[in-house]
């Protein structure tokens, strides 16, 4: 699964695409790891943009678990946004959504992160 | 078959509370606002057909016990937690003078499990016969020792009952009455075993106190062949799927979520959520319930897996 990702200031958006099931979350979770470093270097939050994920399992969830752990061991941290309907309504009944802060859109995310991360994302 | 559930509550039985009551008859009070009712048959109808399980009835609140009925004289069933004590006056009340056969398979040997049998009648009853089949090394100091001072005034000697340990194994079919029971390791802690029961081209499968580790493609794929094609899955959905892998991981239990992904890779029929969190309201189960049936809409692949929640008193004929 290839991790599109874009920085806007304080934060990097990261945009997984297609399944995450049993069959790809360990490929998912090494990449994640990957971005996760990136945050680290560059003290930044790493907001996963769902928007092109079509469906996630329960493997797929406990890979953002994990990345969440990771993130605040390492003081920084993981928001989810933009998740298609079905993937919201499994976030939902997962609880998930108790556990990750999850934002309709991208942009609201951003603004979560920090007033630097939403003015990068509105100039373009 | 018919599965009888005599008590379907995890780790602590619980009760409704005076709350709880109030809060059912405010709810029912508002639902049936601006309705007449010329009879205790029309109100009864209405709390029946028109509210919510939650607001009418109760998921209750005994420990795990659950009957498998193959309608004769010799009795089956799952662990022995506090619904043992409903369950022993059925025995009772069906056999009359005649004495009674008892299986009682153990998924283990924990005190929700075990807490129900110094209450269970048919015990205490010579001519009896009871067998306790486990595989834990464990199964019969289990037994005695809570039944001992300064736990209980009547020792395990003292039962009228003849009673026979079975020690089992993992993984090895065995027949009893006609009936196929294949124990099966689950992860827990000090290891639960499930069992998959089979009769007549029925089968069963009787699996709480078990974590899926996701991560773990071996137990996973293992946990699916024990359940390939069952009709019914009484499965562990003590927790939300967010819980179960963080705050209690390890803590040895399932979710609602895992039990409908695992059941529709295995192409099972009915899924029944069992060994509910003693904290949780019937609002909360009924709303996991809920949301365990839409997540099996959302993901369907094949047949449609029918979703039930356990409650004390429920029958599932197969």
């Amino acid at each position: 699964m290839a991790l599109e990702h874009r920085s806007y200031g304080s934060a990097r958006v990261v945009t997984p695409g297609g399944r995450l099931d049993h069959d790809n979350c360990d490929a998912f979770q090494s990449d994640l790891a990957a971005e996760l470093d990136a945050c680290s270097r560059d003290s930044a939050a790493l907001v996963l943009d769902m928007s092109k994920i079509e469906y996630v399992s329960s493997a797929g969830l406990r890979c953002l678990m994990i990345a969440a752990r990771q993130a605040s061991a390492r003081s920084s941290r993981v928001v989810v946004s933009a998740p298609q309907a079905v993937v919201a309504e499994i976030l939902r009944i997962s609880r998930f959504n108790l556990v990750l802060p999850v934002f309709a859109t991208t942009r609201e995310a951003l603004a979560s992160v920090s007033p630097d991360a939403l003015a990068a994302f509105d100039r373009g | 078959m018919r599965v009888r559930f005599w008590g379907t509550r995890g780790s602590l039985p619980v009760g409704l509370t005076v709350a709880d009551v109030r809060d059912k008859l405010a709810q029912a009070l508002v639902a049936a606002s601006g309705r007449r009712f010329d009879s205790y048959g029309d109100a009864y109808e209405f709390a029946r057909d028109q509210l919510p399980f939650s607001v009418s009835q109760t998921f209750g609140g005994h420990t795990s016990c659950v009957e498998l009925d193959i309608g004769r004289d010799e009795y089956f069933v799952c662990d022995m937690g506090t619904g043992a004590r409903a369950f022993g006056d059925h025995i009772a009340a069906r056999q009359g003078d005649r004495p009674a056969t008892v299986h009682i398979f153990m998924s283990h040997m924990h005190w929700d499990h075990i807490m129900g049998f110094p209450f269970f009648g048919p015990a205490y009853r010579r001519g009896t016969n009871i067998r306790i089949y486990g595989c834990h090394q464990v199964l019969e100091q289990a037994f005695r020792q809570q039944m001992a001072p300064p736990c209980f005034p009547v020792l395990f000697d003292q039962l009228g009952a003849d009673i026979e340990f079975v020690r089992l194994r993992a993984g090895y079919p065995f027949e009893i009455a006609g009936m196929r029971v294949t124990p099966q390791l689950q992860r827990h802690s000090g290891d639960s075993y499930g069992f998959r029961f089979e009769l007549a081209g029925r089968s069963l499968v009787y699996t709480t106190d078990s974590e899926h580790k996701l991560e773990d493609r071996a137990q996973t794929e293992a946990i699916v062949a024990f359940f390939r094609d069952a009709d019914l899955v009484i499965f562990d959905a003590m927790y939300s799927l967010a819980e179960a892998i963080s705050v209690k991981e390890d803590w040895g239990h399932s979710s609602n979520v895992v039990g409908v992904e695992l059941c529709q890779r295995a192409n099972v029929k009915h899924l029944v959520l069992f060994h509910h969190e003693p904290a949780n309201s019937d609002a909360a189960i009924e709303g996991a319930l809920r949301d365990a049936r839409r997540l099996e809409e959302l993901t369907r692949g094949g047949a449609p897996l029918r979703v039930s929640a356990a409650h004390d008193g429920l029958e599932i004929e197969l």
